[in-house]
């Protein structure tokens, strides 16, 4: 797979053959009951949850609505402290920026922490074809390296994978990017975790060049912030002579009083925790302190476009926590990889065909790769209408209409006769035919009905012809959830 | 045209809902979350959630903090110890490990082979068990409180404990680099089960200094 969703197929069959994988299953459904139950305490801690949650989608809501002013203000803040800002259109603009960066250094070997960003535009397999390696520093990414595998979880991208996997690829891998795993090497995490130790911090202490990505870029101070757990970041942001920050332009928030709000729904709402290890915070290069040359790519690659959609919108408010993931029972089921594209479960199936367009199958079909439950919704820490934009979506691949395609107003035609249809319809059809995910579809029934026996053509009239549009039941998803253990006693 | 004007324009081009003449302060943000969820003691919470993340605790005042530190760097065999310049003298005056400075020309490997680094503390936050770091000349460089497996950090109490996370931003200086610190090393990504100790120190030990 090497790196790469390309030629992914569609949900449907990539979900199809995920749910047979009964170890995948059992892998995902411990993890992500794991931190549901954790997660839900540590929310509980603080009463004005509430509060945080909305002020987290309000200060979003600011930005995205001012974000030429943001950005301008974020970049002459970073210029001021010493930075250099580059901007790129699209994800072959940043791979062409940070490759000429990397070069101009003269190193072939660089140290990455854990970003989406840079997964999104597929970095390092750029670096690779320009003759420089890439090493991964974050244990879940090391691990998808080495397995020559893909992430399938946002926060914790080898979720898909058991200790005695992982054993396995240490144990056979390691060897090939740099010191091998040691002798006898046994299955315990943290006989693991001090494998990864040792075979990093190598690269740690001569790396020249680090690449990260950030969680918050403070337009009023030039401020990055990177959110992490073991080290690795600190490592990269802190010893190269030269960091590479490739950061999404929905990444802004305007004030440094701001970070209070998201520094406590974020560590809550991802890992569970009061706050997560480490948190590093850096304007400009350090004098003495740290790299002595900082660039940040500013990066739109389709972010302008989901900007433009109004519904749509509210998906650029996304810290990228993972909670949608976990309390997701379609992610549950179908695993990361079956969305095919860095951003998996609810926040990827709004956020990649926003990105990507809907032209391709497998983006087509991602609006359907949900039941429409609004666990999603109610576990989002910025308060992101999930629900919402998927019904918005399928009204988009189904009916056509105006969008913003590389920052071109278009009307799309409807997906009539398409194969994305078919997928689309396909999609419905697997979480239809659950029936246990399918009751737990019913907040937003009202909501799709209108979809179900005017809108959809070809199979969904078939579809429609032979099922009754499901009644709204007495009995709440959540309560649903809780009675059954997720799905599992009730078959789906 | 630049790649800042082509994204800035498309920018400009996508809000075309926002009327003309909205300013970002348009766009209410409601403040109504805590500044404080007010614990009753607030160094004592400290002590609690430094404890609860696997953070070892220990308390001292002026007079006994010297042995203190030499007893932790002894017990731990610490043959050297990394120090910022501006950490204070006596703090150290029990030890004999070997002193090494935080100098520019400390290069990641050499301080690899440092045991143990002793820092003051900027602010710390009790609601989450966090130490922050600033650079002052107590805290020294970022990497010095990285690269050795074990940190001591010292905390004034109760001067530089505050409450909550509101607090701790309002009194950091955002123009200097910031490391937040939450229990020693984790990672989860093993089955999301804790481990302590990947790549920063695997053993985190804060004094609580009443003085
Ligand atoms: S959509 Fe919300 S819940 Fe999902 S990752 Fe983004 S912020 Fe977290």
């Amino acid at each position: 797979m090497s790196g790469t969703y390309l030629g992914m197929p569609a949900f449907p069959v990539a979900a199809a053959t995920a749910t047979a994988d009964g170890r995948l299953r059992a892998n995902l459904t411990h993890a992500t009951r794991t931190i549901r139950g954790k997660r839900a305490a540590a929310v509980a801690e603080l009463p004005d949850w509430a509060a945080l949650r909305a002020a987290g989608a309000a200060v979003k809501d600011r930005t995205l609505r001012h974000l030429d002013t943001y950005l301008t203000q974020a970049e002459e803040a970073v210029t001021a402290a010493g930075g250099t800002v580059h901007w790129a259109a699209d994800a072959r603009e940043a791979n062409r920026i940070v490759t000429r960066l990397v070069r101009e250094t003269g190193e072939r070997e660089v140290v990455k922490v854990k970003s989406m960003a840079t997964q999104e535009i597929g970095l390092n397999a750029a670096l690779a074809g320009a003759g420089i390696r890439a090493y991964e520093t974050d244990l879940a990414e090391l691990i998808v390296q080495l397995g020559d595998d893909l992430p399938s979880h946002i926060l914790v991208p080898a979720i898909h994978r058991n200790r005695g996997e992982i054993r396995d690829i240490f144990a056979e891998r390691m060897a090939d990017w740099g010191r091998p795993a040691p002798e006898g090497l046994s299955d315990r995490p943290a006989e693991l975790a001090e494998a990864a130790r040792l075979h990093l911090r190598e690269k740690f202490l001569t790396a020249k060049v680090g690449i990260s990505g950030a969680n918050f870029l403070v337009a009023e101070t030039g401020t990055l912030v990177v959110v992490e757990s073991e080290g690795n970041g600190r490592m990269c942001l802190t010893l190269p002579e030269t960091l590479i920050s490739v950061v999404g332009i929905e990444k802004v928030v305007p004030t440094w009083r701001d970070l209070e709000v998201y520094l406590q729904l974020l560590p809550r709402s991802s890992t569970a925790e009061r706050m997560n290890p480490y948190t590093s915070m850096w304007t400009g290069p350090g004098e003495s302190d740290g790299p002595r040359a900082f660039h940040l790519v500013l990066l739109d690659n389709g972010r302008t476009d989901t900007l433009a959609d109004t519904v749509g919108r509210q998906a650029l408010r996304c810290i990228r926590c993972s909670a949608c993931l976990n309390v997701c029972p379609v992610y549950e089921r179908a695993g990361g990889h079956a969305y095919g594209s860095a951003y998996p479960g609810p926040i990827g199936a709004i956020l990649t065909p926003q990105l990507r367009g809907t032209a391709s199958e497998v983006d087509a079909s991602l609006p359907y790769a949900s039941s429409l439950c609004g666990a999603c919704y109610e576990v989002c820490p910025v308060a992101i209408d999930i629900p919402e934009v998927l019904v918005h979506l399928r009204e988009r691949v189904v009916q056509g209409g105006p969008a913003s395609v590389g920052g071109q107003r278009v009307r799309l035609k409807p997906a009539r006769g398409h194969a994305a249809e078919r997928a689309a319809m396909r999609a419905a059809r697997w979480a239809l035919d659950r029936p246990g995910v399918l009751r737990a579809g019913q907040r937003l029934a009202a909501r799709t009905r209108r979809l179900h026996p005017d809108r959809l053509p070809g199979p969904g009239r078939a579809w429609t012809d032979t099922r009754a549009v499901p009644e709204v039941p007495a009995e709440s998803f959540r309560d649903w959830w809780q009675r059954t253990g997720g799905g599992r006693e009730a078959g789906a | 045209m630049s790649s800042r004007d082509l994204v800035l324009g498309r920018i400009r081009r996508a809000l075309a809902d926002v009327p003309r003449g909205e300013r970002p302060e348009d766009v209410p943000v409601p403040r109504d979350y805590l500044a404080t969820h007010s614990p009753a003691d607030a160094v004592e919470l400290l002590a609690e959630n430094l404890a609860d993340y696997r953070a070892v605790v220990h308390r001292a005042d002026a007079a006994g903090l010297p042995g203190l530190v030499a007893r932790l760097l002894a017990a731990r065999d610490a043959q050297t110890v990394v120090v910022p310049p501006g950490l204070p003298e006596e703090w150290l005056a029990a030890t004999n490990a070997a002193r090494v400075a935080d100098t520019a020309d400390l290069t990641p490997r050499r301080l690899d082979a440092v045991d143990s680094v002793v820092t003051g503390c900027a602010v710390a936050v009790a609601e989450t068990g966090t130490l922050v770091l600033d650079g002052s000349p107590d805290q020294g460089r970022r990497r010095i409180t990285l690269v050795p497996d074990h940190h001591v950090c010292v905390v004034r109490v109760p001067e530089q404990v505050v409450d909550s996370v509101p607090q701790a931003l309002a009194r950091l200086v955002p123009t200097r680099p910031l490391t937040w610190i939450s229990g020693p090393s984790a990672t989860s990504d093993i089955e999301l089960d804790r481990v302590e100790g990947v790549h920063g120190p695997r053993t985190l030990e804060v004094v609580l200094l009443r003085e």
